[in-house]
């Protein structure tokens, strides 16, 4: 199911002197999702991210869209545009100066490229702002402003650097839902780099998880939650307990891990804390080997059967929750 | 008493006094009697107090002060046009084409290696460098570039400038870099992303961006030009003259009430230079 719109990494690295920042990478971006490049700083997402829209050079290795390569052309040719970690709006300009400012560039003409800044700023909300400075806008509506700048050059694929770091938590999550929205909106690819997991699993059709310089695991952000490939996958994730059960090593969902009564299959383990966290009560555990676990136990069970730090206890699962981890 | 000086009034008011002091006595006072014996009256050997306009009707009514008032303008125009043409080159090289920050520092400290020496000496050792037989002429000659010395070289208004521009092209450098280093790169990136080429960048987002850091190396420029008056006396062998030079001659003859009527005309109009350009950039944002 390719489409001329996908954008294809083909053996893409990165060097900076003997420093590798992305080694060897090739993935297909297939046109119209929502991507997120997830991984620890200093993995390679934002080189990689940087190498798309143009703003690093492309050590070797090819980066194919719309057919052809456009690793050696300059950023407004690629069909990409980038919204900055920082947003990266002119200061001494007006947001519709802003968001028309690569049409400017291109010779339009006051009213056209006004109308088309307006156009896409009611389609972000900020039509009433038009004729503020970006500094008399709040985070959120700067974060508008910038997705408006980078949206007005129609590109194939967004480029998002972190867009959601500058804002706060509550804030993060709505923007979230609106990036979202807008993306199948206008039916672009959106790749969107991040350190968080819980943004990646909530917005991406595809995660691609990095470390290393490469490429861990991609898939759906369920298959990569549900089947974590490796225990570095499991642990970034998160809601995983790494077990290690006759030389193997398997991944646990926490949700999935359960107090049991002796006797049953399982681990005898002691209890360090418990963390009520609403629906569920996180109790952290300890077992043989000094390996620590966690089990998010549903509230009401929790509470009706209490159990306190200090307390041996059994955690159990179901044999089918278990799920073997390379290496 | 402890009470009194817990008022947050009070509190502010003693702490400003020490400025406000110091500048009363030594930038106000002052001031205010070179504006009071602007009026008074001179004879061949003494001064006396007076209220009278002698002094200005006098000085409105040269055509020599005209003329050195427009002379001093053009010193100042083409100073400021070549300092801030190479500052800007100069800061916008140190700003977005050094990379590292040391080499960066490395770089701008050599350009305050000249302020280490006294302005006159760098002033002076131009001469020995421009003067007829001196190391230009002669090496356009050996070149055969020229077969007569230049006489412009030096004693004109080539050297007045030159040196103008070489002692102060420094203070245009330092506001600038200063501007330039606060802008963010990612604006640059941003830019380039919507496809503006380098001089684009540099039209649309580099200048408007650094106009401040403009705005006050202007003013140091203008300011100390306007206000100069051995660069002028030194660098065209006492033939040209500027309000400065009207302004020490006359205190040379001990005409203390016209060079003070002199200094106060100046004093306005270098007021009202600064507030024009003032008009134009809003500085605060700087300071």
């Amino acid at each position: 199911m390719r489409s001329p719109n996908d954008l294809e990494l083909v053996a893409v690295t990165k060097r900076y002197g003997d420093a590798v920042a992305v080694d060897n990478v090739s993935h297909l971006f297939a046109a119209g999702t929502y991507i997120c490049l997830l991984g620890p700083s200093g993995c390679g997402k934002s080189s990689t991210l940087r190498m798309i829209a143009g703003h690093e050079s492309v050590t070797d290795g090819a980066i194919i869209l719309d057919g052809r390569d456009i690793s050696k052309l300059p950023p407004a040719q690629r069909g990409t545009a980038m919204m900055f970690q920082s947003y990266a709006l002119f200061p001494h300009m007006s947001v519709r100066d802003n968001v028309s400012f690569s049409l400017k560039l291109k010779g339009e003409d006051k009213a056209s490229r006004h109308r088309k800044a307006n156009e896409m700023l009611e389609l972000v909300g900020m039509g009433h702002l038009a004729d503020r400075l970006p500094d008399q806008l709040s985070g959120g509506q700067q974060q508008r402003a910038a997705l408006a700048r980078a949206l007005i050059t129609k590109p194939q694929v967004l480029l998002l650097d972190e867009p959601l770091s500058a804002l706060d938590p509550f804030l993060r999550v709505k923007v979230r839902e609106e990036l979202k929205k807008i993306q199948r909106e206008l039916g672009i690819s959106f790749i969107h780099v991040t350190h968080g997991q819980d943004e990646a699993l909530a917005l991406a059709d595809e995660i691609v998880l990095m470390n290393n310089a490469v490429i861990e695991q991609s898939g759906s952000a369920r298959d990569v939650f549900n089947a974590p490939r490796s225990e570095f996958v499991a642990r970034f994730l998160g809601g995983h307990n790494v077990v290690s059960l006759e030389g193997k090593r398997y991944a646990l969902r926490s949700d999935r891990t359960r107090l049991v009564t002796p006797g049953d299959e399982g681990l005898d383990v002691s209890v360090t804390s418990h963390e009520f966290l609403g629906t569920h009560v996180a109790v952290n555990v300890i077992g043989p080997g000094d390996v620590e676990l966690t089990a998010m136990v549903p509230e009401e069970q929790f509470y009706a059967a209490p159990v306190e730090p200090g307390d041996s206890v059994r955690i159990g699962w179901t044999a089918q929750d278990l799920h073997l981890l390379a290496g | 008493m402890t009470k009194f000086l817990r008022l947050p009034d009070v509190r502010s008011w003693l702490l400003a006094m020490p400025v406000t002091l110091v500048l009363s006595f030594f930038l106000l006072l002052p001031l205010l009697m070179i504006v009071v014996v602007s009026f008074w009256g001179a004879t061949e050997y003494s001064i006396y107090p007076a209220f009278q306009f002698d002094n200005y009707q006098f000085l409105f009514g040269s055509s020599v002060t005209y003329q050195v008032f427009l002379k001093t303008f053009m010193y100042t125009g083409i100073t400021w046009a070549t300092t801030l043409a190479i500052g800007f080159t100069i800061a916008y090289f140190l700003a977005f084409h050094v990379r590292s920050q040391t080499w960066q520092t490395a770089f701008f400290l050599l350009c305050t290696i000249p302020f280490w020496t006294s302005n006159i000496i760098r002033m002076i050792s131009w001469i020995p460098f421009l003067g007829r037989h001196g190391l230009a002429n002669e090496t356009l000659i050996k070149l055969g570039l020229i077969k007569e010395p230049l006489e412009w070289l030096l004693y004109s208004d080539f050297a007045v400038i030159l040196a103008f521009v070489h002692l102060y092209t420094l203070f245009m450098v330092v506001p600038i870099f200063n501007t330039m280093l606060r802008i963010d790169k990612s604006l640059i990136e941003a830019a380039h992303d919507a496809g503006a080429s380098g001089l684009q960048i540099l039209t649309n987002i580099i200048i408007p961006l650094t106009k401040p850091g403009i705005m006050i190396g202007s003013i140091f420029v203008v300011a100390l030009v306007m206000g100069d008056f051995i660069t002028v006396r030194f660098m065209s062998g006492s033939q040209a003259a500027n309000v400065g030079r009207l302004i020490s001659n006359d205190i040379g003859l001990l005409a203390y009430p016209s060079a003070a009527a002199t200094s106060v005309v100046l004093l306005v109009t270098v007021i009202l230079t600064i507030s024009i350009m003032l008009r134009f950039v809003d500085i605060r944002k700087e300071l």
